[in-house]
């Protein structure tokens, strides 16, 4: 390991104030950064690849969400500190943070509130169209009601982050409700095995 | 009256519709009597109301003519008018052109006093002319309507306001028509309840008999009868949807054997001939051309002679009953129809829509019979659940049988199933049959519960959606209060079971957990449980208990816990390995919080396992997998959520001998003992079962006593409320007192006085284990006295009249045991309890029996004049010589010894000699159970002082075996034989036979015995046989 990528991990680590990862493991994930640009700059599409490479995901809309999230600075590069910071709630995130950055990815305009047409926007691949059905988008609008019925605590036909809270602490699935926004156990596993050598499962 | 003439009358066509007629019924009659007497009285009672003018006359074409009006009419050629006229002159009423007109009351009523014997006719008239009455006497502001009516508060208001004296009479008439009105309506009714109502249940089966027993031949009662047509609708009428709202249910071609075919039509008020049918244009000529019978077989008979004859025959004398029992059937549902009229009223939406739907189906298939309901499945639901009902009272009837085969066992103990209150027996491999075969279905017949088509919507997303679209279905499922049986079972009936196991078996954690978070909640269950178990739930929640995840593995931990309350469930979970995999789930390093993930993961396991202990092999392999050290360590926690599954499975499997042994040697009694003292009443209960259970040894008494345990057991006895704690409480305090040093802690702790006042008013349950310990107390005399004291004696003798068996084995040693006190006998005696003890004698139950007979032994010891009391006994002697018959070792002994006390009154001696003792009793000598031969050998020795017993006894071969008893390894055999052989020895041939034996040399061995009562007896015998050997040598030398 590169003395440079050392310093730069002291660096981070002291100015991020990394709660879920030890120096050792900032520095891991300095150099998986520099492993996957290659010398570029990780761009949207690179970034795409490798959450889809490394982390199953598939759906269009969530990964730029997903993009947008990890790239606080909205330069449209994820930078170093970015992809440690990003990945920290990622993987490690504990559920309030995973809550804000579950409502940042679904929040499609950024406006505070995921709308019904939002919500819409992210299920509407998630039913089996059946071609006999007189409206197709009947399902996902029931979907969308269902969820609202569930989430929506002060009746006002979107979700604040507010109620969003709520409903994650009644119910921890609902975390994941419009979509997958974070990674599977299995690959996080995977990831943090590949990287440090070790996961937090020991 | 507006809403009697709207609801009550049967009018002829639709209501509503214009004009229409009212028919002729009965029930149309009646009302019209009500009417026009209420018209012809109420000027008499109310002249003032009855003289206010109509706000617009009455007027109908009256068949009246100007020849019926008398004096104060006005009578002209063609016009008739009243003298009496209104302020504004114009006549009160009129006649002109045959339309009538009246303007108040008073007139109406002179108007019917002039029709005479036509009034009927012209209030019907005038009825079906003025559809609302009312609103032409009072206003329109008083039409009848059918939903809340406010008028009358208009009205007072208006009153209140306007003090007119019109609007006062006004207020005054509306009210009388109001209650007059109201009277109506409940005559009706009472009219309409008394009517027997056809159903098409009842008319299809009367039908299809009937077509059963038509035919060409001259015997039958018909040659042809069918319907119509073979379409039904959902409601199982025939008829069609707009002539089922006049009532008809279907209409039937009759061909009777003298005359032509006529088509009848069957109604819910009756059948009657119809215009006939066109078999080409497959229409009904619906008018009415014959009177109303109530059924069909009444028109028949009217129609056809040859149908009357032929019914009357002896052959058709079945089909008579049952049409009668369908008129039965019929009433009973009038209720249903009257509810049907209202609807033909006022077709409901619901019942719109099926006409529709029945129109067009209707059309469509002519020759095929179509039912249109919903879904087919619920029908067949309700016929499987018919039988499945059938066969559970066939085998509930069978079980009682079995309840009193295995009696012993309380079952308060066996219900100690987390969250649930089923009763299973201990070792339950034998005993949840009852919970296996219980299915109820929703009543089929009922409507869907807007639930299940919510349900069945969500399930179709879980089956066709994403892990997203699974996600959200499943939690807006939990939205849904699963435990209400409807929506448990709406979850199964709609398929959602499957594919919420199936959703187990896929790789999304997520979906896992919503799903088991479901299962978990619905398995309370016993069909839904079952259900899992078919549809291999199990094997897949078995492979989820090794996952990593923790919260899935403590929900599938505990939905196991939940199914696994049956039988199959629980092999099941055993042969697929599920037993190791939960015992792992028990090792938890750190029990010191609660919350911690591990510590719930464990509690899981241990509810899992409590459910699985159930079984007796899940119990072996529950040790096997090495279960009881850890266990051990988990009793050491103070998490009381934790506690009451560890200590209920370990009581559970405290009916197993080495669990009761692993129990002690793990030091787990301390811990018990400590949790007796929780605040938590089932942790309480759970641990008094377990002590009660592992009692049985005398090393865990002692160590209960070392630990401290009879004190917080004692302290639970004021606990009467909760009968499990209390059946648990008092059953380890009888196993207890096993140990004397145990009852002597139950004495300074005055735990019998409790107990005694336990005797009264408590389930069996309780009894059982509170005479049981009453009973091994009064092994103390000292306590004997207490429980005499506390007046345990009178509920003593009370409880032999019982019926448990269980209770009745410790009933009768406490009673026994008390016996042995001659001043608690005279109570005994008192209360006539010597008499029921006896009389248990004739118990099925050798144990009973058995332990009836030694309470009766110290009975005889210690009752005065006992000879004469035995001998009251009708056949008392008779019965207790019979049971020497017994092949129960126990029972024998027992009866030994109660001969040995009766044999010592002379006279019931030559009774029980009489009854065959002797032959019977030297039966026995070969036995070579030491308890038998020591009574036995007592009881020979007793009755050889009778005539010549002792000789018999040596005729039936009972001497060689006695003296092999000498050789037995107890000296209270010895006693006991020693003095049986000297009473034999008193004859010479048994002192040869005993010489011969070789009992001096024993007997020699006796005389240096130290028991007073051998010495004696032994050195008698030998001086017997000396005896015997000296006249022998005199004889020889002399």
């Amino acid at each position: 390991m590169s003395k440079k990528n050392h310093k730069a991990a002291e660096e981070l680590y002291r100015t991020s104030c990394q709660k879920h990862y030890n120096k050792l493991e900032v520095e891991a994930l300095i150099v998986s950064y520099q492993d996957l640009v290659g010398g570029s700059k990780m761009d949207r599409s690179l970034f795409r690849e490798i959450l889809h490479r490394k982390f199953n995901m598939t759906d269009d809309i969530l990964m730029d969400r997903v993009f947008k999230a990890f790239d606080k600075d909205s330069d449209s590069i994820i930078s170093m500190s970015e992809w440690v910071e990003g990945l920290s709630i990622f993987l490690r995130g504990t559920v309030e943070e995973k809550t804000d950055y579950a409502f940042n990815v679904y929040d499609l305009n950024g406006d505070g509130y995921i709308s019904r047409e939002e919500m819409f926007q992210m299920l509407k691949s998630c039913l089996i169209k059946q071609p006999t059905e007189e409206d197709p988008d009947e399902g996902i609008k029931d979907l969308v009601e269902m969820a609202l019925k569930k989430m929506d605590y002060d009746r006002d036909n979107r979700l604040s982050r507010a109620d969003f809270k709520k409903a994650i602490e009644e119910d921890d699935l609902l975390l994941e409700a419009f979509g997958p926004c974070l990674p599977e156990e299995k690959c996080a596993c995977a990831f943090e095995a590949k990287h440090f050598g070790h996961n937090r499962m020991g | 009256m507006g809403a009697a003439l709207a609801r009550a009358a049967q009018w002829t066509s639709v209501p509503g519709s214009g004009k229409g007629k009212l028919e002729l019924s009965p029930m149309n009659e009646k009302l019209l009597n009500d009417i026009i007497q209420f018209v012809e009285g109420f000027s008499g009672k109310h002249p003032e109301e009855g003289k206010l003018v109509f706000k617009e006359a009455l007027s109908w074409e009256s068949s009246l003519t100007s020849s019926a009006f008398t004096s104060g009419y006005d009578i002209g050629a063609t016009e008739v008018t009243s003298q009496e006229k209104d302020e504004s002159g114009t006549a009160l009423s009129e006649l002109s052109g045959g339309i009538l007109k009246i303007r108040n009351l008073e007139q109406a009523s002179n108007v019917l006093k002039l029709a005479k014997e036509k009034r009927i006719i012209e209030t019907r008239m005038c009825l079906e002319a003025n559809r609302d009455p009312l609103v032409k006497i009072l206003g329109p502001a008083f039409a009848t309507v059918d939903s809340e009516d406010s008028t009358i508060i208009r009205m007072v208001e208006k009153s209140k306001t306007d003090e007119s004296r019109e609007s006062a009479l006004q207020l005054n008439l509306y009210l009388m028509f109001q209650q007059f009105d109201k009277r109506l309506l409940d005559s009706s009714m009472q009219e309409i309840s008394k009517q027997v109502r056809l159903n098409p249940a009842a008319i299809n089966a009367e039908v299809q008999l009937l077509k059963s027993f038509s035919g060409d031949g001259g015997n039958t009662p018909l040659k042809e009868i069918d319907f119509t047509s073979k379409d039904t609708f959902s409601n199982e009428c025939r008829a069609l949807p707009w002539r089922q709202v006049h009532g008809d249910i279907c209409y039937i071609l009759v061909k009777p054997h003298d005359g032509d075919r006529f088509c009848v039509t069957a109604s819910t008020y009756g059948c009657y001939v119809n215009g006939g049918f066109e078999e080409e244009t497959q229409q009904v000529k619906f008018d009415k051309c014959s009177e109303v019978y109530k059924d069909l077989v009444t028109l028949l008979r009217e129609k056809s002679s040859k149908f009357s004859e032929n019914i009357a025959k002896r052959e058709f004398s079945i089909q008579e009953d049952i049409s009668r029992e369908f008129e039965k059937e019929a009433t009973i549902t009038s209720d249903q129809s009257a509810e049907n009229e209202k609807e033909e009223d006022a077709p409901s939406e619901k019942q719109q829509k099926t006409l529709k739907d029945g129109g067009k189906k209707g059309k469509a298939g002519k020759d095929k019979k179509r039912t249109m309901q919903p879904s087919l499945k619920w029908k067949s639901l309700e016929e499987s659940r018919k039988t499945e009902k059938i066969t559970e009272q066939k085998r509930k009837k069978s079980q009682p049988t079995t309840n009193q085969i295995a009696p012993r066992r309380p079952s308060y103990f066996n219900r100690k199933t987390p969250l649930e209150d089923e009763d299973m027996s201990e070792s339950s491999d034998e005993s949840d049959e009852e919970e296996e075969i219980q299915d109820r279905r929703q009543d089929a017949g009922s409507d869907l519960p807007s639930e299940y088509w919510q349900i069945q919507k969500l399930v179709k997303y879980l089956k066709g959606g994403n892990q997203t679209a699974t996600i959200i279905a499943l939690c807006s499922m939990r939205d849904f209060n699963l435990t209400q049986e409807t929506c448990q079972l709406a979850i199964r009936d709609v398929g959602g079971l499957e594919v919420l196991i199936n959703l187990l078996d896929t790789d999304e954690n997520k979906c896992k957990i919503g799903s088991l978070k479901i299962l978990k909640e619905i398995s309370r269950n016993i069909q839904i449980r079952r259900a899992i178990a078919d549809l291999g739930g199990l094997q897949t929640m078995v492979r989820i208990l090794q996952s990593h995840n923790k919260e899935l593995k403590c929900l599938a931990a505990e939905t196991i816990a939940n199914v696994a309350k049956f039988r199959r469930a629980r092999r099941t979970v055993r042969q697929h390995g599920g037993i190791k995999k939960l015992v792992a789930l028990l090792d938890c390093q750190d029990t010191s919080s609660d919350t911690s993930k591990d510590v719930q993961v464990a509690r899981s396991g241990a509810l899992a396992l409590w459910s699985c202990s159930k079984s007796t092999k899940n119990k072996h392999a529950i040790r096997k997998a090495g279960a009881i050290p850890m266990l051990a360590k988990l009793l050491k926690c103070s998490y009381e959520e934790m506690l009451i599954p560890v200590v209920g499975t370990l009581q559970e499997c405290a009916s197993e001998p080495n669990y009761r042994l692993s129990i002690r040697t793990e030091g787990m009694i301390e811990d018990l003992v400590q949790n007796l003292g929780s605040k938590n009443s089932e942790l309480q209960m759970h641990c008094a079962a377990a002590i009660f259970k592992c009692a049985e040894d005398k090393e865990t008494r002692d160590l209960v006593r070392q630990y401290g345990g009879l004190d917080p057991l004692v302290a639970l006895l004021p606990q009467s409320d909760n009968k499990e704690l209390l059946a648990a409480a008092t059953g380890a305090i009888w196993k207890c007192a096993i140990s004397p040093q145990n009852v002597e802690r139950f004495q300074q702790l005055k735990a019998i006085e409790q107990l005694v006042s336990l005797l009264n008013d408590q389930p069996e349950e309780v009894l059982v284990n509170v005479v049981g310990a009453l009973g091994e107390c009064a092994q103390e005399p000292a306590n004997r006295l207490v429980i005499r004291k506390a007046g345990g004696i009178p509920s003593l003798v009370h409880l032999l009249t019982g019926t448990n068996q269980a209770l009745l084995v410790n009933v009768t040693k406490a009673v026994g045991a008390c016996a042995t006190e001659p001043d608690n006998m005279a109570i005994i005696d008192k209360l006539d309890g010597v008499r029921l003890l006896w009389s248990l004698l004739k118990n099925q139950n050798p144990e009973v029996q058995a332990s009836a007979a030694w309470a009766v032994c110290p009975c005889i010891e210690n009752a005065k004049d006992a000879g004469e009391m035995v001998r009251s006994f009708v056949g008392g002697l008779e019965l207790i010589v019979s049971l020497l018959k017994s092949n129960d070792l126990e029972v024998l002994a027992s009866v030994c010894a109660a001969i040995a006390n009766i044999a010592k009154d002379e006279e019931n001696l030559a009774v029980i000699t009489d009854h065959g003792v002797v032959p019977m009793l030297a039966k026995l000598a070969t036995t070579t159970n030491d308890k038998l031969r020591r009574h036995l050998a007592e009881a020979i020795a007793r009755c050889c002082t009778w005539g010549n017993n002792r000789v018999s006894f040596g005729r039936e071969g009972a001497v060689a075996p006695l003296v092999g008893y000498l050789k037995s390894n107890d000296p209270q055999v010895h006693r006991s034989t020693a003095q049986a052989l000297y009473q034999l020895s008193r004859d010479p041939d048994n002192c040869i036979t005993m010489h011969e034996n070789g009992v001096v040399k024993m007997l020699l061995n006796m005389v240096g015995s130290s028991d007073n009562a051998l010495q004696e007896a032994a050195a008698g015998c030998i001086g017997n046989i000396r005896r015997l050997a000296l006249a022998n040598e005199k004889a020889r030398y002399t």
